[in-house]
């Protein structure tokens, strides 16, 4: 467990999470950013415990069917027990993104979009999009901003942008104001979880034609 | 005894109920849990969207859940309720929403320990202290918080109903986490 995240999910993103009102690419990157920082795993156990209150404090509850406890013994009866966490491999894919990709970094099933850059689509449904990003080291990606909210998340390597450095587990949150260019670090190929409920726009012509046909 | 002090040891006690099941597969235990939480969870599930005969089935099939997972509850970071809701949550993502519910890396695959006693009593209290505080915001904001938690609200009407007094609960779980990494490593 790294204690150098520095760029933490932000308390609405935690409390959706917990509510359960985020589109299903957005439980992903929560999920995934919880899985290495304990720091906002913390933060969103608190907010599970806001939804106890108001499951426990409702003003009326609704009876159940006459035999809904016998029926429930019998789902019980025919059901098994959940295993038991194995321990994770060491990796760089943290577990939930693991289940969307069916396998580790290896297993990515790459598309290239120019200049080095890959992506990888993953399968969400719902409105928002998930793909896996590789950077090479030291390239840029265009200058781009974006209609809605993105949420970059490093899995390996580092890039820095015009706001700052951002390492494994670090999530930066770009909205409609940010125009950036994130710059993969020289030392290693940067893999990151992108997240996004808009389209990006390009502000240089040639990747703005092809955004209809990568999905980017 | 009052009034606080009666809710305190009624969580406590589920948190034993969980145990007998854990242990002993429990069925008297089960039944009481089941009285209490089952009518809870089938009221959420309707105000969340679900007709009743839905809300019915679901709520059997969480029950039902709580005894298969009852071995991987930890007192330590979340009381029986709070942890209830995360279950009955992800059955109306799954089932209501129709869409996968990605979940962070589960921690349990540690050695198994049993909790300490003072840790659990002090993460009761921190629950009892979150829930008097929220009890005591002013009635709209309360009735905002639970329509974002019945699924009323969109992630980006959630953003203004942060700032809730969480401080002292999180630091508690953090405590919990640390501990857990700890016994890990």
């Amino acid at each position: 467990m790294s204690n150098k995240i520095k760029h933490h999910l932000t308390d609405d993103l935690l409390m959706a999470y917990a509510a359960g009102a985020l589109p299903e690419a957005f439980d992903l990157m929560v999920a995934t950013h919880l899985s290495l920082c304990d720091h906002c795993r913390a933060r969103a156990e608190s907010f599970d415990a806001v939804g106890g209150y108001v499951l426990e404090q409702q003003d009326e509850t609704v009876a159940m069917n006459d035999k809904a406890l016998a029926e429930t013994m019998a789902l019980i009866a025919n059901g098994a027990p959940i295993a038991k966490p194995k321990r994770p491999s060491c990796s760089v894919l943290p577990t939930p993104l693991q289940d969307y990709v069916g396998g580790d970094v290896n297993d990515i099933r790459w598309r290239p979009i120019g200049m080095g850059v890959k992506q990888a689509i993953l399968p969400t449904t719902g409105e928002a999009t998930a793909r896996l990003l590789f950077i090479p080291a030291g390239t840029a990606v265009p200058d781009h901003s974006h209609n809605g909210i993105e949420l970059t998340m490093v899995l390996q390597g580092a890039f820095s942008d015009e706001v700052d450095h951002f390492a494994r587990g670090d999530v930066e949150i770009a909205d409609e104001d940010l125009h950036h260019t994130p710059t993969a670090d020289i030392t290693e190929d940067c893999i990151c979880l992108a997240v996004t409920d808009a389209p990006l726009k390009f502000k240089k012509l040639m990747p703005r034609l092809f955004q209809p046909f990568l999905r980017i | 005894m009052n009034r606080a002090e009666e809710c305190q040891n009624a969580r406590a006690e589920w948190v034993d109920h969980v145990r007998r099941i854990r242990d002993a597969q429990d069925q008297a235990a089960f039944a009481e849990l089941f009285q209490h939480f089952a009518p809870r969870i089938k009221a959420f599930l309707i105000k969340s969207g679900s007709d009743a005969a839905l809300a019915e089935e679901c709520a059997q099939e969480v029950m039902a859940t709580l005894w298969h997972k009852a071995h991987l509850f930890d007192p330590t970071r979340a009381t029986v309720a709070t942890w209830v809701f995360t279950i009955a949550r992800n059955k109306r993502i799954d089932v209501l929403r129709k869409q996968r519910r990605p979940e962070p890396e589960d921690l349990g695959w540690g050695p198994e320990a049993e909790p300490e006693q003072e840790n659990v009593i002090a993460l009761q209290q921190e629950t009892a202290q979150l829930r008097d505080a929220l009890t005591a915001l002013p009635e709209a904001q309360r009735q905002l918080i639970e329509k974002a938690y019945f699924g009323d609200l969109s992630h980006r009407e959630i953003a203004s109903q942060t700032g809730l007094p969480l401080g002292t609960i999180k630091s508690r779980i953090r405590l919990a986490l640390d501990r857990l990494r700890h016994a890990m490593n």
